[in-house]
């Protein structure tokens, strides 16, 4: 087909033509809807994570009760991996509603708990890291628990939360193209589709795909962390010690 | 929901793809160790490698797995290869962040007196640094077999010769059969926790010393 020769260039211009083809634009299949799909996908797993990992990592910081708990929930968590975790559920879910229950459901969950780990240690590590003089200071000045709280100890763990959650979204948007395995939604079709059809243009350029949405969720969040944090917290010493030691936590280092 | 007898008529397939699947497992733990542990060496001790070896590393790692499976088919054919090489790059990245922050965290005055008795360069890495490191390193090998166990099902989506225990969700898929589905899952699960908490036991009795330090 190509100028013969180099096999990389010729991927490469025939990843480019797929790209070219205003077919691979429109419909269910086209490159808008599946993105769509894929966003929508990892959105809602994201939401669903977040108001249960931060949550409880919240309470557990304030309260200082359950820690060992979360420890534990948190490492079990990461030794789960995500393909079989959509498997166990499906039974269930498939019962509930044979076609999403099949195609959608497993993969949200799946996603959920992928992504509550590293949600709930951060809110644990950001809360209970907060200086116990300022908290200490804000309930000698008359605050109520529920306005330290609300505004000592959240303002000052946002950064770590943050962090928590760009790493969260990470992980979700490149995992969320398993869900395609059990025909579900988003930019995994391409990759599931590519190999089946040995179209491998096709495949390629949904790895480009998932990696433009990975890029592109991370620059959102950076934007988000900056607009966020008081600018009294933007210390990069505090936050950097407090991500090293959530990672600590959930077992990974550097 | 789930067809129990069906699994019980399955034993014996259970019995094979849950052995493949360890096999595939600690053959990709292996050769990503040696060959992390070389890399992370390297990135020690000429710390201008470090970036870039992380950093190749870190991109192979972002590759979705669906894409990496297939990608050496057209050199390697339908053969171990094919499979082990994506999981064994996967696990570079996880080995030499663990290997080079427990060799960096072995403190300098160790170092020293370790020099001042009279330690060689060599006998000095092997018998003062690399004890040392165990617990990030074994930390390491926790998360690299772990994160191994979960990517051999997505093998599966190479056909039915591989997959190992994702053999039944990727079969199952086909036959839209939830059991099946479920059984992989399951026993891929019980699989990751089980190897997982025999790395805690491991990494407890090579340093008993560290015990209040590890989680």
């Amino acid at each position: 087909m190509g100028s013969g020769g180099n096999p990389l260039m010729e991927l490469i211009s025939a990843i480019a033509r797929w790209f070219d083809d205003p077919a691979h634009w429109q419909g269910a299949a086209g490159i808008p809807n599946r993105a769509g799909e894929h966003l929508l996908l990892s959105g809602a797993a994201l939401l669903i994570a977040a108001a249960i990992g931060l949550t409880v990592g919240t309470w557990i910081g304030h309260t200082g009760r359950g820690t060992r708990l979360a420890v534990n929930l948190a490492n079990l968590g990461r030794a789960l991996p995500t393909l079989a975790v959509m498997a166990i559920v499906l039974p269930v879910t498939a019962a509930m509603d044979p076609e999403l229950g099949f195609k959608v459901y497993p993969a949200i969950i799946g996603l959920v708990v992928l992504a509550i780990p590293p949600l709930l240690v951060n809110a644990y590590v950001g809360v209970s890291g907060v200086d116990r003089e300022i908290v200490e200071a804000g309930r000698g000045t008359g605050m109520r628990e529920r306005q330290v709280l609300w505004q000592i100890e959240l303002p000052l763990a946002v950064p770590v939360m943050l962090a928590g959650i760009r790493s969260a979204t990470s992980q979700i948007i490149a995992t969320a193209t398993l869900a395609a395995i059990f025909g579900g939604p988003g930019l995994g079709h391409y990759l599931v589709e590519g190999y089946a059809q040995l179209d491998y243009p096709m495949m390629w350029a949904g790895v480009i795909l998932v990696a433009v949405l990975f890029v592109a969720g991370e620059l959102v969040l950076a934007a988000v962390q900056r607009f966020l944090t008081s600018p009294g917290v933007r210390t990069g010493y505090v936050l950097a010690s407090a991500d090293h030691r959530a990672r600590a936590i959930r077992g990974e280092s550097a | 929901m789930i067809d129990w007898a069906w699994i019980a008529g399955h034993l014996d397939v259970l019995a094979y793809r849950t052995l493949q699947h360890l096999y595939l497992t600690a053959i990709a733990v292996a050769v990503g160790f040696a060959i992390s542990f070389g890399l992370a060496v390297l990135a020690v001790r000429r710390r201008p490698a470090y970036g870039p070896i992380v950093g190749v590393t870190g991109l192979l790692y972002t590759i979705p797995s669906l894409a990496l499976f297939p990608f050496f088919i057209p050199i390697t054919g339908l053969s171990d290869f094919t499979a082990e090489i994506p999981l064994v790059l996967y696990s570079l990245l996880i080995f030499i962040r663990n290997i080079v922050a427990g060799l960096d965290g072995v403190p300098r005055d160790i170092l020293e007196a370790a020099d001042g008795a009279g330690y060689g360069p060599r006998t000095r890495f092997w018998r003062i640094e690399v004890p040392l490191a165990i617990p990030l390193i074994v930390a390491g090998i926790r998360l690299a077999a772990v994160s191994t166990i979960g990517l051999v099902t997505i093998t599966g989506i190479l056909g039915d010769r591989f997959g190992g225990l994702g053999f039944f969700i990727f079969e199952g898929r086909r036959h839209s059969f939830a059991t099946e589905i479920f059984l992989g899952g399951l026993v891929t699960i019980v699989l990751a926790v089980a190897v997982d908490t025999a790395l805690v036991r491991i990494q407890r009795r090579l340093t008993p010393w560290a015990r209040a330090a590890i989680r």
